[in-house]
């Protein structure tokens, strides 16, 4: 990320910045540019949540309904009490492993804003009663893990983390880790094993729900790194002027990463709801239009794991709810954008190879299935298509995720939208996510796969094979 | 497959709607479990109901609505709940199915018709019934190096291998030894060891028997038979006394394969390497297949059985016509059959008169105490909650199944163990606490924990409080001698009246033999030689006998004549080795009834060929004291014969009648009508998991006085116990695991090693009062201050040297040589 993909503009000031008031600010990552910039005072709200009763904190995070921006959108609040009554220890964890693909922005909340994040989870550990917060950071980010690093040490100089926090009797410590590679120990049950030091697979849910046996089987809470950044800004400003921002039912803003084919990639903090995919594409304030003048082919709203859009979903609101109902997932805040250069098989194989080197291995259909996807598109752009290929991805496909897959309508095919989420033969949604890209495509572009099998488009089979996509 | 769900007692029923009919069901058993008792068998790989479910293979989806909608749900994850509704056979499933084995078979070579699994084989056989008829997969598939080995005994095929988690599983969960795993993500993920620590687990051969394809192979049987061309019985191993329920399968009279059998109070359906493959020993070259006399150029050679027999009675006539029917002796039986054993006491005791009969060679515990002693079963000590005193040989060397049972217990069902022994062994990661008591201690060790005065506070505690103390006892050490072992026992039993106890000895049937009255002083049934005569008996000794070392001293100064060695080998097993040795020599006759000429035999004026494992039918006793049957499945080599038929014919030729009217089982029922132990036989034969003894204890004293001298400065108590591999005869011609034996080795503390230069591979001088060695030392963290562990029967020096049976300790010196 450069710099200059940030939001500066003067004359946003009518957005509130919740989460991203110090992206612009050198030294916002020390704990003096935490507590002299921003949208608030850095520790504040933790001084404020120590005179609160844990109860409280919890209640005013569910009446602000702060939806999960992790991919999932669950309200936070509700997923804390789900920890069962009177089952010590509890832990916080928190999931800095961002690796879905378009997606960055937890990236910028660790390196520019480390105290933020610190603050916030000793918020989530006091309101579950926690003693012990893991920040998972992912393995590929060692400047965002060099900055937490060195906000623990001044956090805990400070008495803001440790024994008897600032004079109360809180004390909590923070352990600051980090991944060793993989994509899937994104989702929080193979955070939890890797945590444990197993190797990064997902536990089946249930019973292995994390809230009620997580870490070392005790309940324990994975939050995003950007739900948890929200919790200083809420706890100065109050449920009241956090739901002033976007709509009633996903209240706040969301940091989107917005990467592909417009003229001003980069990370901008948008309200939830209020703002349309066109105006994140067009306006002069966030993407800046298509790049070069080129058309919207399709664009996928809420990373490698969503079911594409298309031009005519381009005026829905950036709302989760929304965007499930119409085929897709805001998921983790990646749009990416895709122009009429592109080459949707290429676009397809891209990322189910993406999925097939991810998969962890637990579950056959992902294992095999993935790979068996991967090879069958190779195979088609390779110019070795063969007319059964389609009908056997798809079938391929269905024995992943079984059933109507998610994908937007389609009114030149008189074809509705089939709302999120996907149904799974696996334990987790990676597998299932694979499919995402190739019932998009080969819904709307089922010719550029026929023109490739027949040899109309076919690139020449080369040994570089996959280099070329 | 073969695993079948547990037997389960409905105690908290739940109504669950299985394919539209209403069953019930227990409340939070897994689903998988719940449809196969109901009849809806659920195709699957990677569950198995002994250990925790991973639900990796997907294979067990089912259509599972709990209120919110059906859903694909594996059912071996899946709790049973009340008012679920399941579907197994819905379209939905069967898309699944048929789309779960299409992915397994996308990359599994489909080399089925040279593939040991072809014809046993779940991928095969569920691809048969769920799967789609061809693949559509015409991609390349994975390679992988055909068969790597993963251990001395294990091949690995990655091609063939579908992921199913069940070997690393069991390595990991069951044995204790995670030296698999999967290395490598999504569909490059491998089975693999780490580099340079190959699978050297003791109970690797059952990763060969859970695998559910061929992607695991034992040397022993690869490439040996295909499944359809063999024949299998059930039986029960008698490799150690744990009595581990087995099929034995063979072909073209030979056996082939043996494989665990789910008994739910013993094995649970695992077995050691040394029981799996140890059946290589009766197809061995060397069995002896007609009865060997000593010839006038004093060589063994094959003579008829009349001509052996004769010479037999003959010398057993002669030495009780001269110096009296205790100038016979017979030494050993711990392996044979309860039917044999019980054969060979009444020809003894009823018919020559003779109680110089021992079943165990020394390193044992008296009868008295092993009979006497209420007893525990197995279940009872690994009993969820139970507190467990220890205080026996290295499980995980000795009995590798109980071993595998206490680590269950001690990790999964919070059963508390107290460790007390010379070192810690295979099972001290798991116990509540390892104490040390160096030799000549352990009685005084356990006295303090009981009374309180321990500085082991917690551990003492933990006795104390135990409302049901079990304790497992046996010989940890073969240099002190058992009375300090009796002491414990004794003490335990003075101060904890309530405490039950297994007897942790080490030979197949040693229970069963002791029980069968191969002891001095007893008959069968723990009932004391005081005159009466058992039913079908001529008459009983009128002199009480003497223990095995007491056999061998009067061999040694002539008192014994006629010595039989039956199924034993007191040169090779015998802890006091010189003594072995004299007391071959002045026995005027050595008889051997074995199925190998082994060390003892060598020495032998006439070899009388046995039948082995598998070659005879009846039954056994387990160390709790579980009477299970014993197949035969192949015929012995040439004219070798069950030990009771020797009985019967010697009995015959001594002109008396041992009573045996059509078979073995006679000799069964007529122990069983005498003996109070075994009224449970009387009403029936053993079946499957088997009958168990009256082990309440009998009213049997055991004295025990000793006196431990004080240790000296200069000296280390030795310990001498056993290794899972050692160099008896069996393992020696077992191909497959003779090669496993390590060198002879004396092994330190750090403490003791580093004034003496030990570093890793010193050649030492290993001296007591009574002899030498000179072996290689290294250090052992096992080992604490002050001991010196040596192995019986393990390697080429000679440890049994250095001791004198009757000895509290055996103090030696170790200098670098």
């Amino acid at each position: 990320m450069s710099d200059t993909a940030v939001d500066t503009d003067e004359a946003d000031q009518d957005v509130p910045k919740v989460v991203s008031s110090r992206f612009d600010v050198a030294d916002g990552h020390t704990l003096d540019g935490y507590t002299r910039s921003g949208s608030f005072e850095g520790y504040a709200a933790l001084r404020r949540v120590l005179t609160m009763t844990p109860g409280a904190v919890s209640e005013l995070v569910k009446d602000a309904t702060l939806l999960g921006r992790g991919g999932a959108a669950f309200p936070a609040g509700v997923k804390w009490g789900f920890c069962p009554p009177g089952v010590w220890p509890r832990y916080v964890v928190v999931n800095g492993d961002e690796s879905e693909p378009g997606t960055y922005k937890d990236r910028l909340l660790m390196e520019r804003d480390p105290h933020q994040l610190i603050e916030g989870s000793l918020i989530a550990a006091y309101a579950i009663g926690a003693a012990q917060v893991f920040l998972y950071v992912r393995g590929e980010m060692p400047h965002a893990q060099e900055r937490i690093a060195a906000a623990l040490n001044e956090a805990y100089e400070a008495n803001l983390i440790g024994k008897n926090i600032l004079g109360t009797d809180f004390s909590v410590d923070v352990v600051l880790t980090w991944g060793a590679g993989a994509y899937i120990v994104g989702e929080e049950t193979a955070l939890i094993e890797s945590l444990e030091g197993n190797r990064g697979m997902p536990r089946l849910k249930p019973p292995f729900f994390p809230a009620a046996k997580g870490l070392y089987m005790m309940p324990t809470i994975v939050n995003n790194v950007e739900t948890l950044s929200n919790l200083p800004w809420l706890l100065n400003h109050g449920v009241a002027e956090y739901r002033s921002i976007g709509t009633e039912a996903s209240p706040g803003t969301r940091l989107i990463a917005l990467s592909g084919d417009v003229e001003r990639p980069g990370v901008y903090e948008v309200p939830q709801g209020t703002t349309t995919f066109r105006e994140l594409f067009e306006s002069e304030r966030y993407g800046g239009g298509i790049r070069g003048g080129h058309e919207l082919k399709m664009f996928i709203p809420g990373g490698a794991s969503a079911p594409w859009f298309f031009p005519e979903q381009v005026d829905l609101p950036l709302e989760g709810r929304v965007v499930g109902g119409e085929g897709s997932m805001l998921g983790s805040g990646a749009v990416v954008v895709m122009d009429d250069t592109t080459d949707a098989v290429r676009a397809c194989l891209r990322l189910v190879r993406f999925f097939a080197r991810e998969s962890c291995g637990k579950c056959t259909p992902c294992r095999e299935g993935t790979v068996w996807e991967e090879k069958i598109l190779q195979r088609i752009l390779d110019g070795q298509g063969r007319p059964s290929d389609l009908d056997l991805l798809l079938d391929v496909a269905d024995n992943i995720s079984p059933g109507p897959y998610p994908l937007a309508a389609y009114a030149e095919a008189d074809l509705e939208a089939i709302p999120f989420p996907p149904r799974q033969t696996t334990i987790c949604p990676l597998g299932p996510s694979s499919v995402a890209p190739i019932t998009s495509a080969i819904r709307r572009f089922r010719h550029e796969f026929e023109d490739k099998i027949n040899r109309k488009d076919s690139i020449p089979v080369t040994s570089a094979g996959m280099s070329n996509v | 497959m073969s695993e079948k769900p547990r037997d389960l007692e409905i105690t908290e029923p739940v109504e669950i709607t299985l394919n539209g009919e209403l069953i019930t069901a227990q409340n939070g058993e897994l689903l998988i479990d719940a449809c196969e008792r109901n009849g809806s068998y659920i195709p699957r790989f990677c569950y198995h109901p002994r250990m925790s479910p991973v639900g990796m293979c997907r294979m067990c989806l089912v259509e599972v609505d709990t209120g919110r909608g059906a859903a694909l749900q594996p059912s071996c994850m899946i709790p049973v709940s009340d008012g679920m509704s399941v579907d197994t056979e819905s379209d939905g499933v069967a898309k699944a199915q048929d789309g779960i084995l299409e992915f397994l078979l996308a990359n599994h070579p489909l080399d089925c018709p040279v593939c040991d699994k072809g014809g046993e084989c779940p991928l095969q056989d569920q691809a048969y019934a769920y799967g789609p008829g061809e693949s559509r997969f015409v991609e390349e598939k994975r390679h992988n190096e055909k068969p790597i080995p993963i251990s001395d005994l294990v091949f690995l095929d990655r091609e063939r291998c579908i992921l199913c988690d069940r070997c690393t599983r069991f390595a990991d969960e069951v044995a204790g030894d995670p030296l698999i795993h999967f290395i490598h993500r999504g569909s490059h993920t491998e089975v693999n060891t780490f580099p340079g620590e190959p699978f050297a687990s003791y109970f690797s051969g059952n990763t060969v028997q859970i695998c559910p394809v061929g992607a695991l192979t034992a040397s022993p049987y690869r490439f040996k038979a295909r499944p359809w061309d063999l024949e299998e019985t059930e039986s029960t191993c008698t490799r150690c006394s744990v009595g581990c329920r087995v099929t034995v399968e063979s072909s073209r009279n030979e056996v082939l394969r043996l494989q665990g059998v789910d008994s739910d109070p013993v094995n649970w359906s695992w077995l050691c390497d040394k029981g799996r493959f140890g059946f290589e020993a009766g197809n061995s070259r060397n069995r002896i297949s007609q009865p060997l006399l000593r010839s006038e150029s004093g060589e063994l050679s094959e003579v008829r059985w009349n001509t052996a027999l004769d010479g037999a009675a003959s010398a057993i006539s002669a030495a009780v016509d001269g110096r009296g029917p205790q100038s016979v002796a017979v030494l050993g039986g711990a392996r044979l059959t309860n039917e044999s054993a019980y054969a060979w006491t009444k020809l003894a005791k009823g018919v020559i008169g003779t109680d110089n009969v021992d079943c165990q060679l020394g390193d044992g515990l008296p009868a008295e105490l092993v009979l006497g002693l209420p007893g525990a079963s197995i279940d009872e000590v690994c009993e969820s909650g139970a507190t467990v005193l220890y205080l026996g040989p290295d499980a995980k060397e000795e009995l590798p199944v109980l071993y595998l049972r206490l680590r269950h217990a001690a990790d999964s069902d919070g059963v508390k163990i107290v460790e007390v022994g010379p070192t810690l062994t295979g099972l001290s990661p798991y116990v509540a606490e390892s104490i040390t008591a160096l030799p000549g201690e352990t009685a005084s060790v356990v006295a303090a924990l009981l009374d309180g005065t321990s500085e082991h506070v917690q551990a003492s505690a933990l006795l104390r409080d135990a409302s049901d103390l079990k304790v497992v006892i046996g010989r940890a050490n073969l240099a002190e001698d058992e009375t300090i072992t009796v002491k414990a026992a004794n003490l335990i039993r003075e101060s904890v009246p309530g405490a039950t106890f297994l007897p942790a000895l080490r030979r197949g049937n040693v229970r069963g033999a002791l029980e069968a009255g191969l002891s001095p002083g007893l008959l069968p049934g723990g009932a004391v030689l005081a005159g009466t005569v058992p039913p079908g008996w001529q008459s009983v000794p009128t002199e009480k006998g003497g223990s095995a070392s007491e056999i061998l001293e009067d061999a040694a100064n002539g008192r014994v004549e006629v010595l039989i060695l039956l199924g034993s080998d007191p040169l090779r097993d015998f802890p006091d080795r010189s003594l072995a040795r004299r007391a071959l020599a002045g026995a005027k006759t050595v008889i051997s009834v074995d199925p190998f000429v082994n060390a003892s035999a060598e020495l032998a004026d006439l070899v009388l060929a046995a039948s082995m494992f598998s070659e005879s039918a009846g039954t056994t006793t387990n160390l709790e004291g579980r009477v299970t049957t014993l197949n035969q499945k192949v015929t012995p080599p040439g004219t070798a014969r069950d030990d009771w038929m020797i009985a019967v014919d010697l009995t015959d030729r001594l002109g008396a009648d041992l009573g045996v009217e059509t078979s073995a089982a006679d000799l069964l029922h007529e122990m069983a009508e005498f003996s109070d132990a075994h009224v449970a036989l009387r009403d029936g034969d053993p079946v499957g998991d088997g009958v168990m003894l009256d082990i309440s204890g009998r009213d049997l004293v055991t004295p025990a006085e000793f006196e431990v001298p004080a240790a000296n400065a200069y000296s280390l108590r030795l310990v001498l116990n056993r290794t899972m591999y050692d160099k008896g005869t069996l393992l020696a011609e077992s191909p497959s695991s003779a090669g496993l034996a390590g060198e002879s080795v004396v092994k330190l503390s750090a403490a003791d090693a580093a004034p003496l230069g030990v570093d890793g591979s010193t050649q030492v001088k290993v001296t007591s009062e009574h002899g030498s060695v000179i072996v290689a030392a290294t250090i052992d963290p096992k080992v604490p201050k002050g001991v010196a562990v040596m192995h019986h029967v393990l390697g080429d020096v000679d440890a049994g040297t250095l001791l004198v049976s009757g000895d509290p300790v055996c103090d030696v010196r170790v200098e670098v040589s």
